[in-house]
């Protein structure tokens, strides 16, 4: 037996093939939306995941240091490592700032850390480690940074020396890796036209600046230009202890706020993405819709284009199920050529964007199964249309 | 027919190629794909260690001179930027009444000098009374022994004499509390001139004038600085190290010094000195590096990159550092064995300078590691070995 569906296709095979790749590439840009979302949940997730703490100590009543500014004092971290149950514990700074590159600039989360700690980045894919305590960095390759390349983070200058991959803010800022001291600085230092208005401000005090106590100044001023904090203390706990009750333990008695990997994970994904990924959800969800018209039109139109042939099966006494047969099977073969093609494009495409976008397979499965569904749906109306028609058509009636 | 069967032929060909192409996707960017890694073996290498901090740029011997008790500045005599010599006029301090103070124990040490010489023109006198005192006395002894004047004559004159020999040690003891009181008041006198001149700031060394802290007519307390000073040829700089990066620092070591004014010029220096006290708030080492010839022109203050290569290690077993992972809460590298990778850990020793770590247990000659990686490695990871990630 003939396939039906199977020569028409090969009648007008042009049209067909044609009709398949636009709407597959329709389906790859709701792919690649889906991807989009998904790319930010997992920036948000890789931000915690790549950051190695069990918990995050922070400032008393924020919840810093990705959603809310946070600051504590730099030796927060010694009377943590006394506490049981905390098997490591490490300053961290974050400052999301333009790293300059000659003439270029870069959006870049600057992360400051100590080597051998938490909040190392786990791997390279090229160079090497900090070795110096100082200018030294390590950058995402999303920077288009390179190796040896010197950047300029405020006034110093700093030697890339290794690459790693997937090292993002949960805006998706790609990361650059400076030694600690030197991030503090960063965040923190003011410009010299403020430290010099700063250093007047002072001398103009009576009350800091007193005559008969030479030094007094000098003091008051070195004490202003010296800053001891960091955002957060990245913790990691002993094996035998559960986050949740050494957490509980450093908020009880530190007086700092404690997150567990859970806890942040809601502090990020359901606080700082919630807004954008509602907005990038709202607009798949209507892609999704708009796409599933489209499909189910074109296949009633290219249904309604072959009336007259189907009028001409019906004079010749085709059966009913073979006509259905024809115009399913057609339905769901343009489906599957859009859903491939839209698979590849958006594969394809997917790298160039700025920021990361997540292909799942799940998705992936799920465009898969409601492509299908739209198209099955799509023809039966399609169908409907073809049963009803009129076999006089086929001879001018 | 013939045509139209060439023409399935070439749909179905298509359709397969687009299949294959969606599979071949689906293996290389999906959870199917293989991870890209680098991998290095593990081999003998000379370990050449560097330490790494920020040095600032300071005189070893530096001056605050100021006066030692509270007053007005008269004149500063110097500038900032001035060479001046050991000894040499500074600035001076008012003296208020300390002139005229000078001039009344000069008066008074010269009426001293005056009542010195009355007493000696009294001893002198008393010296030649004693002695008219002393002959009278021994003629009427004589006179009365034999008679010719009456014993009550003799006695008189007896007293005279003794009267005269008091007299005489009166005046020598006038004399001598003449002399101490010329010693008092010229002592006196050294006084004023001493504080006088203390209120002349005298550089107490060769050196370069840094700053000026008081102009003439600002009063200045005790201690307090009117010129600083600093001796220019023990410039040196103050190195702060990482305390967990600063094993295998020592005196002598030889130092590379990179002013943030030459970028591009490495200047040879020393560490001459290692400080007891490390800071605990930054924590830093502390420790001082020598130029080897101090440079001209350099200013205190200014910041300053010191590498020092601390002695290495021989033919050490090692990898490169970035194969060095944290798994599990161990430090250790992944072993690439038969295409998979497998996680050991390892104790390590001395960095190199090339990024290289001294592998002290736990690896082999020989063995395969991997060094990068395009995400967090796990025991089941597909892999595929490449000889770069970058790219190009």
């Amino acid at each position: 037996m003939i396939s039906l569906a199977g020569r028409d296709i090969l009648h007008s095979w042009g049209k067909f093939v044609l009709t398949g790749v636009g709407l597959g590439l329709l389906i790859g840009a709701t792919l690649t939306m889906a991807g989009v979302y998904r790319g930010m949940v997992d920036d948000a997730r890789v931000l915690l995941t790549n950051s190695g703490a069990d918990i995050w100590v922070v400032q008393k009543d924020t919840q810093g240091p990705y959603a809310e500014a946070s600051s504590i004092r730099d030796d927060v971290y010694r009377g943590l490592l006394g506490m049981p149950g905390v098997a490591q514990a490490a300053n961290v700074t974050y400052l999301t700032m333009q790293v300059r590159h000659g003439v270029r600039e870069s959006r870049t989360m600057v992360v400051g850390f100590e080597p051998g700690q938490p909040g190392e980045p786990g791997y390279l894919v090229a160079g090497r480690r900090l070795l110096r305590g100082h200018f030294e960095a390590i950058a995402d390759v999303k920077t288009g940074f390179k190796i040896g390349e010197r950047i300029r983070i405020r006034r110093h200058d700093y030697e890339v020396v290794g690459l790693t991959r997937r090292m993002v803010s949960s805006g998706g800022d790609p990361m650059v890796f400076i030694p600690l001291k030197d991030a503090q600085e960063a965040q923190f230092l003011k410009d010299n036209d403020a430290i010099v208005a700063d250093r007047a401000r002072t001398a103009a005090n009576p009350a800091l600046n007193r005559p008969g106590v030479p030094g007094l100044l000098d003091a008051v001023t070195a004490s202003q230009t010296i800053n001891h904090s960091v955002n957060a203390v990245l913790v990691k706990v002993g094996v035998g202890d559960t986050a949740a009750s050494v957490a509980q333990e450093i908020r009880r008695w530190k007086h700092v706020q404690a997150y567990t990997r859970e806890q942040m994970e809601e502090i990020l994904i359901e606080k700082l993405v919630a807004t954008s990924a509602k907005q990038i959800g709202m607009f798949l969800a209507i892609l999704t819709v708009v796409s599933a018209a489209i499909v189910a039109f074109i296949i009633y139109t290219m249904t309604l284009g072959k009336i007259r042939e189907i009028a001409v099966l019906k004079l010749i006494g085709t059966r009913n199920r073979t006509i259905a047969g024809m115009i399913l099977q057609q339905a769901l073969g343009l489906g599957l050529i859009g859903f491939i093609v839209g698979k590849i494009s958006a594969t394809l495409w997917a790298p160039a964007f700025p920021k990361y976008v997540l292909l799942e397979t799940a998705d992936a499965m799920r465009a898969l199964v409601i492509v299908m569904v739209v198209c099955a749906l799509a023809s039966t109306l399609a169908i409907r249309a073809a049963l009803k028609v009129d076999p006089a058509t086929a001879i001018g009636g | 027919m013939n045509f139209s069967f060439n023409r399935r032929n070439i749909l179905i060909t298509a359709a397969v190629l687009l299949l294959a192409v969606l599979l071949l996707f689906v293996a290389r960017s999906g959870p199917l794909a293989s991870m890209r890694v680098t991998v290095a073996p593990v081999a003998r290498a000379d370990l050449a260690p560097l330490l790494f901090g920020i040095g600032l740029v300071e005189a070893r011997r530096s001056y605050l001179v100021g006066p030692t008790t509270a007053g007005r500045v008269r004149q500063v005599a110097v500038d900032v930027g001035e060479v001046v010599k050991a000894g040499q006029l500074l600035a001076e301090m008012d003296p208020v009444d300390l002139d005229q103070r000078l001039a009344a124990t000069g008066a008074a040490a010269n009426r001293a000098k005056s009542a010195v010489d009355t007493a000696s023109a009294q001893l002198a006198d008393s010296v030649a009374r004693r002695e008219v005192a002393a002959a009278n006395a021994r003629r009427y002894e004589e006179l009365g022994r034999k008679g010719f004047v009456s014993s009550s004559v003799t006695e008189g004159k007896t007293q005279e004499m003794n009267s005269a020999t008091a007299q005489f040690a009166a005046a020598e003891a006038a004399l001598a509390g003449a002399r101490q009181d010329r010693a008092r008041l010229d002592a006196e006198r050294g006084g004023a001139r001493q504080q006088r001149g203390n209120l002349r700031l005298l550089a107490p060394a060769d050196g370069v004038v840094t700053a000026r802290d008081a102009e003439p007519g600002s009063t200045v307390v005790a201690g307090q600085a009117v010129v600083r000073l600093v001796a220019a040829d023990s410039l040196w700089l103050k190195l702060r190290l990482d305390q967990h990066r600063s094993a295998g620092l020592q005196v002598g070591l030889p130092a590379e010094i990179v002013l943030r004014s030459r970028p591009g010029q490495v200047l040879p220096g020393k560490v001459a000195r290692i400080e007891m006290l490390g800071d605990s708030v930054t924590e830093e080492r502390i420790a001082q590096v020598a130029f080897d010839t101090p440079p001209q022109d350099v200013s205190i203050g200014e910041m300053s990159e010191i590498t020092l290569h601390p002695p290495g290690v021989k033919q050490a077993l090692a990898v490169p550092g970035a194969a060095l992972r944290l798994h599990g809460g161990k430090t250790g590298v992944w072993l690439l064995a038969a295409g998979k990778p497998a996680f050991v850990p390892v104790r390590t020793g001395t960095s190199g300078a090339d990024g290289r770590v001294q592998i002290i247990d736990g690896l082999k000659e020989g063995d395969v590691v991997i060094v990068h990686s395009e995400s967090e490695l796990a025991a089941d990871s597909r892999i595929k070995v490449v000889s770069t990630l970058t790219g190009s």
